[in-house]
Formats: C-alpha cells, structure tokens, sequence
C-alpha cells in the first residue's frame, strides 16, 4: 500500500502550475488536498509519472461571498467552506451537504473544488454544483473557459477538465429569495459514500405557495442527476404539501445501477424516500425565510 | 525519479528534518525516517483513523498526505500529546480510566483525534462524542467505553482549567 514513484513539482504561483502541466501534458496529475488521489495511488488504481501540488498557491485558497453566490478558490478546503458564515448565509446547501462529505478529519485536508474535478459520482459536491446550475473555471497555459456544471460532468471519475488544465475555482449561485434547501443521504457507515443522496431546493411564489422545486441526486448514476418536480407541486400550499407524486416522479426518473452495496430497485427505492424528506425540509425553511 | 527532497516539520514542538522521496507518506515519515513510533499505521488508505496527526492543528489522516506537501507544517503526534514523557494527558488519562482500549493498536488515532475535537467542542454530548470519533475504528472494545472515554477526557479538561 505505497504510491508508486513519481516526479513532485510545487510551483509558486498558477502560472508557473500552468507551464508544468503544459509540459507534463497526460502523464501528470494536479495533488490538491489528496485525499481521493494518495489512496487510488496505494492501492496502485493511478501511478502519475507528475505531481503538481498546488498546496503553496495561496490565491487559491479564498472563498467570495457576492450578492450572487459564493466561489470557491481550489485549494479551499471542504472544513473552511464548511465553517464559513457568509458562505452557509448565502447558500446554505453548501454546509447542509458538507457535513456528509466522509469524516471530519479527512474535511480538514480535502478541497471542495478537488471533488467537483474528482466527479466521483458519490461526491456530494457534485450533485451540489449540479443542483444549482453552477460552474467551474478552468485555466490553461492559453485559455481561460467557465464551464456549466451540466456539461462538467462527464462521466464516473471523469470530469472536463483537460490535462493541461487547472480547476482555479467553482461557483455556487446563491440561494433565491422566499427558498429553502436541505440535504439527505443514507449511507451504510457515518461518513461513508451514500447508498443514494440528494439535495432539495424549493422556492415560493409571493403567496406562498410551491413555485419550483428540483433536486440534485448521488449515487444513481454516472454523473449527478438533476430531477425538476416543479410541476407536480407548483401552486400547492406549501404548509400542506405532500410529496408522493414528486417521490415518483423522481424514481422514474433515475436509473440506478445496481452493485456489492445496493440493488437498483433499493436506490430507486431510497430516491423515492429521500426527496419527500429532503422537500418537507426545505418547504419548511423556505417558509421560514418568509416570516 | 528517486530524487530526495528536504522536508522539514515541526514535530511535537521539536524541528525535525530528513532526506526522503516524494511519495513518502507523512505516516512513514514519522515512523521511518523520525522513528516515532507511536503513530500507527492499519488500512493504509484513508478508512481506520489509526495513523490521524494534528497538521498545524487540525486532524489529518497521515497516510493521505506526502510528508513533501506538508513541508514546515507543525505536527502532533500521540508522543506529543501527554505533558510530557512518561505523563499522561487528559484523553490518555480517560482512555486509562474508562478502560476505552483493549489491544491499542487504534487508540493513537482516537487520541489525536478527540484531542485536537475537544479543543473546539470542550463539552459535547454523548451523541457529539459518538459523531466526534465515527472517522476512526476500533476492532476490540465496541465504542462504548471509547465514548465514556471522550466526556471523561471532557471533564478533566474542565477540572484543570478550573484549578489554574
């Protein structure tokens, strides 16, 4: 269980990590908070011949709060995202679902845009970014591109960020007026990959009723799933809202795979009862931003 | 590709430095080349706890992190987390009392652990401690006796800092 050999490079500024990418092209790999990479390399699942940390590129390490929603610099650790108050009042899903990423001590190292590059399709963040629509700023030597978070994931452990490229930061829209959010997950072990998971974000109408609602999914396929159910609760009142037809909707519309850990059915299963939890929460708080 | 960098930390207070290659685990690190010990080593890849550290700190798994990418970090290992040598600290001291080990191969990484937690959490619950210790496990006592350990270790924390 030792990482195989490879060359270390800890450039001191992005443009410097930008020319060692360029140079290394495929055979190197970005070390950010390593906590996804250093097991895949023990287990020898990946022996990149390059590894550029960019662990010393302290501008990278700010989160922005603006009026618009919060970006993430990519060395921003999952814990300093987590704790940060201007970022949960901007966009409390963040937290919500930060609190589920593995362990606390594994938070302390890991970095919230290194997951979004990672696209495990067990990684909260994912559906997170997914849910809201947001997206992820890429840099190469040359270009400099802002891609959506529809089109970022690309498949399991594949994201579009290209060799040559560095994540440098992702953006999360902020949370709309009279909204709330909530995350769920059920997973065999606390901190371990989610069996299925989701994130619920339902807004009103100045009357207070159910105006839209959409989930962000883990865990039920390749990529995070995005489910609108705004049509089968749009104009309900929100205090009385059931969530039956929204559940089944949403078990339609995911395809689970079954594996060691869960049959399809049982996900398809948990989708169902996670997303009537997840909008009962997230109807309640949005009703209380309202008060 | 065997290229030896300089990596210099500081480790329970003391700077230490060796000659090591890139991919060298910080837990080889503290174990191999500053022949520490006490910091164990078990799943090897991010799952028991066994090998948690302070970094400047905060808890970290050591065999996730390259001992390189932590260069002049200051580290706390078990070694450093009694008064000193041959002296208990707090959660070593409840962990004693509480009977929270049995073989005690886990027991470093609790104690790292719930140390650097109740410096934030200094009075948690006994569902705070449960959740406190979930990244770390145990294969002998059940977690019973590990969280009595953890309000135990609480409370003498409270009771030194009430007679200073």
């Amino acid at each position: 269980m030792k990482p195989p050999p490879f060359v270390y490079h800890r450039p001191g500024d992005v443009d410097e990590a930008l020319d060692t990418l360029a140079e290394v092209g495929s055979d190197g790999k970005i070390l950010a908070g390593g906590q996804s990479l250093v097991p895949l390399m023990s287990m020898r699942l990946a022996a990149p011949a390059h590894l550029v940390d960019i662990n010393g590129l302290s501008e990278l390490g700010e989160i922005r709060v603006g009026h618009d929603g919060v970006q993430v610099g990519a060395t921003v650790r999952h814990a300093q995202l987590e704790r940060d108050e201007a970022a949960f009042a901007a966009q409390p899903l963040l937290r919500q679902a930060l609190a589920y990423v593995a362990h606390p001590t594994i938070r302390n190292r890991g970095t919230s845009v290194g997951s979004l590059a990672h696209a495990d399709p067990a990684g909260e963040l994912t559906a997170v970014l997914a849910l809201l629509g947001g997206t992820v700023t890429v840099r190469s030597r040359t270009t400099e591109r802002t891609v959506h978070a529809a089109e970022f994931f690309l498949g399991p452990l594949e994201s579009a960020v290209r060799s040559d490229e560095l994540a440098i930061s992702a953006f999360f829209p902020g949370l709309p007026p009279r909204s709330g959010s909530a995350w769920t997950e059920v997973s065999r072990r606390n901190g371990d990959y989610a069996i299925c998971g989701l994130g619920a974000l339902v807004t009103l109408d100045e009357d207070r009723t159910i105006a839209t609602a959409r989930l962000g999914l883990i865990s039920v396929g390749p990529t995070p799933v995005v489910v609108d159910v705004s049509e089968s609760l749009a104009g309900q009142r929100a205090d009385a809202a059931t969530f039956t037809e929204a559940a089944r909707h949403v078990e339609d519309a995911v395809d689970p795979e079954p594996d060691i850990h869960a049959t399809a059915e049982y996900r398809r299963h948990l989708a169902g009862v996670l997303t009537g939890r997840a909008l009962a929460d997230a109807t309640e708080r949005a009703l209380e931003s309202t008060t | 590709m065997s290229e030896l960098h300089t990596v210099e930390l500081t480790v329970n207070g003391v700077p230490r430095t060796a000659d090591v290659p890139a991919r060298r685990l910080l837990s080889d690190f503290l174990r191999h080349d500053l022949e520490l010990t006490g910091t164990h080593v078990g799943c090897e890849h991010g799952v028991c706890g066994a090998c948690t550290v302070l970094v400047d700190g905060d808890p970290m798994r050591s065999c996730l992190l390259f001992a390189v990418s932590v260069n002049g970090a200051s580290i706390t290992t078990i070694e450093g987390c009694g008064p000193a040598t041959g002296e208990l600290g707090p959660v070593q001291q409840a962990f004693l009392e509480c009977h929270g080990l049995q073989c005690g191969f886990c027991t470093p990484g609790f104690v790292t652990t719930i140390t650097a937690y109740l410096e934030e959490n200094p009075d948690p619950t006994e569902d705070e401690a449960r959740h406190a210790i979930a990244g770390n496990l145990c294969r002998c006592t059940g977690y019973q006796n590990i969280v009595a350990s953890v309000l135990r270790a609480a409370e003498l924390k409270r009771e030194a800092k009430a007679a200073i």
